[in-house]
């Protein structure tokens, strides 16, 4: 009965996108994708839609971060990794040992936005070694106070809120400014649910947080933005500046990288086409910055040029 | 005698219907009991019980662990504590009002309006903490921080409000009218009555009341996790936000902590932190009711 059902459903879906691309339906096959748990939820909606057109293909998408992902990559273990830093001279020499090519795209921006309430009127900029000192592990219960940090700000409690610290948002601020990712204070209001830091920052007056520069622009009304200063002047974290990359250093682009034999086959290829022609759509759905249509354009004339190039070699 | 057969046949059906719905009840504390104490073992044979019972710090997600149990206790105790702040005199004061004092339609009206309250869902509370009592409380405390322990723990005694209301009103209802009478008789008041005679006698009664009430405050989950905060703070300030015990097990629980990690069976040791307290709660608003019903005969 089982088996009868799967097949009626097999086919009632054959059929009914078989009109227009009946070639490319019958791909089939596996793809095995690992990486920064940042880029997972692009990768992981992009692999969602892929799945409805193509129904055969399985993609497996795992998230072991950036370096437990490109482990695997680097020995041919994956077909794509996803990576929210560059891969690493050592990983790359570990590549080439292996005999394994692979191309890098970018596919979005990340940035983190560290907001206070807007009845907050001292507090317009921070530098960098101020955020570390607020958050590092040696201020629990020690640095409580705004005075502490800079002596003009008032004699009033600090009160924080910060992302869940399983996600890559707390992997990724820690590390940008601690220097050591997974390393913070435990005493702040920490919630894997950015709306209740939005609310939370919305309604203390005394309240500093950080989380994905995307939720702060659904929330402009309630929240106030805070100038990062990384030494070269203080920045506000917006689309632009992100992109140009002048707010630093809580921002950095995103990127998929694809292993040079996986892309010899045709489900592979048809992913990543899928993946540059829809993520700008999903990227700003979960939260992240999209690139611009030149850079998206640029993108695409890379794969298709390493496409071309890969496969003449064959 | 064919009827007879049929009907005894009917009856073995039906007991034994009503005895597996009996023991369904026990089976699943004893699995709960099971699950409990067999994950938190695993957990008490990495952190000495020790460190559980008196670190001060809660950070068991962090690079830098603490697994101090105090400031989740604080933060439920806290709650608890301002919840029956609320409740205790004004569910003690309804229900001396609905017995003694209000005329028959009154309470005709009053006790369904009571009751209506125990009906709204908590998550329903917990929002209304969150979006309406803590802004009318910032108005005049203007330190109070967005997550606080104050705003929660007041709703939370509403939502209790009708348990001890109504378990008081049934206390005093079971006072025999002759000793309302004797009271009358000897030329008491009716205020010196209640004050004097009617609470006493029936104090076991408000005791077990109250007891259930702080047992369901502890156990409350959607109201805290929602309005007080999710930040472990060993403290009795009620302007701080702060973390309870269910709402640190749903934190974990929500999130993507791996599964048999130590962060993972922290939950369980939160549990069964949690069970202790509510179980001696339980069995002392038990002992009572035995001594209150010796009283009654």
């Amino acid at each position: 009965m089982k088996k009868l059902v799967l097949i009626a459903g097999t086919s009632f879906v054959l059929f009914s996108c078989g009109g227009k691309k009946e070639s490319s339906n019958t791909l089939s096959g596996t793809i095995d994708i690992d990486g920064s748990s940042t880029v997972y939820p692009i990768t992981e909606a992009v692999a969602e839609e892929f799945k409805k057109v193509y129904p055969d293909v399985k993609v497996a998408v795992a998230l072991s971060g950036t370096g437990g992902g490109f482990k695997k990559f680097v020995r041919g273990e994956t077909d794509i990794n996803d990576a929210s830093r560059p891969i690493t001279h050592f990983e790359d020499s570990i590549a080439k040992a292996n005999g394994v090519e692979y191309i890098e795209l970018e596919v979005a921006y990340d940035g983190l936005a560290v907001v206070i309430n807007p009845q907050n009127t001292w507090c317009n900029d921070i530098k960098v070694e101020e955020l570390k000192k607020i958050w590092e592990p040696e201020a629990q219960g020690k640095i409580t106070k705004w005075n502490q940090i800079r002596p003009e700000w008032p004699d009033e409690p600090l009160h924080l809120y910060g992302a869940g610290v399983e996600s890559g948002t707390y992997d990724y601020f820690t590390e940008a400014i601690v220097g050591k990712a997974h390393s913070s204070r435990g005493d702040y209001t920490s919630s894997e649910d950015d709306n209740v830091l939005v609310q939370g920052v919305s309604s203390d007056k005394n309240a500093l947080g950080f989380f994905g520069f995307a939720y702060y622009e659904e929330n402009k009304d309630k929240i106030k933005l805070v100038a990062v200063d990384n030494g070269n002047g203080a920045v506000l974290p917006s689309v632009e500046t992100v992109k140009n990359k002048t707010y630093k250093p809580l921002s950095r682009p995103l990127y998929i990288y694809i292993n040079n034999k996986a892309a010899k086959r045709k489900e592979v290829q048809e992913f990543i086409n899928f993946y540059l022609d829809k993520m700008n759509t999903l990227v700003s759905e979960v939260g992240y910055i999209p690139l611009s249509d030149e850079e998206i354009k640029a993108v695409k004339e890379k794969w298709q040029n390493f496409l071309q190039t890969h496969s003449n070699n064959q | 005698m064919l009827t007879t057969k049929k009907s005894n046949w009917k009856e073995f059906i039906i007991e034994k219907i009503l005895q597996f719905s009996a023991l369904i009840s026990i089976f699943t504390t004893l699995g709960i009991l099971y699950v409990l104490i067999s994950e938190s073992i695993d957990f008490f044979k990495e952190v000495p019980l020790s460190e559980f019972l008196f670190d001060t710090q809660w950070t068991p997600l962090f690079s830098e662990k603490h697994f101090g149990i105090l400031p989740l206790l604080s933060g439920t105790l806290l709650t608890s504590f301002i919840a029956i702040l609320v409740a205790v005199p004004v569910g003690l004061s309804i229900a001396i009002f609905l017995n003694e004092y209000a005329p028959k339609s009154l309470r005709k009206i009053l006790k369904p309006v009571l009751e209506v309250l125990a009906a709204i869902p908590t998550v329903v509370y917990g929002y209304f903490a969150l979006m309406v009592v803590t802004p009318f409380l910032q108005t005049f405390i203007p330190n109070l921080s967005g997550f606080n322990a104050l705003s929660p723990g007041i709703v939370m005694g509403i939502m209790i409000l009708p348990m001890v209301a109504s378990l008081s009103e049934d206390a005093l209802y079971a006072i025999p009218y002759s000793l309302r009478e004797a009271s009358y008789g000897m030329g008491a008041t009716k205020l010196q009555t209640v004050f004097r005679v009617l609470i006493p006698s029936a104090s076991s009664g408000i005791i077990v009341s109250i007891i259930l009430a702080i047992s369901r405050a502890f156990g409350e989950t959607m109201i805290v996790a929602i309005a007080a905060g999710q930040q472990p703070n060993f403290t009795f300030d009620p302007t701080v936000p702060i973390e309870t015990i269910t709402t640190y097990i749903v934190q974990v629980s929500l999130g993507d902590v791996v599964q048999g990690s130590i962060e993972y069976k922290t939950i369980y040791a939160a549990g069964i932190a949690l069970f202790v307290l509510t179980f001696i709660l339980n069995n002392i608003s038990y002992f009572i009711r035995k001594k209150y019903q010796k009283y009654q005969l």
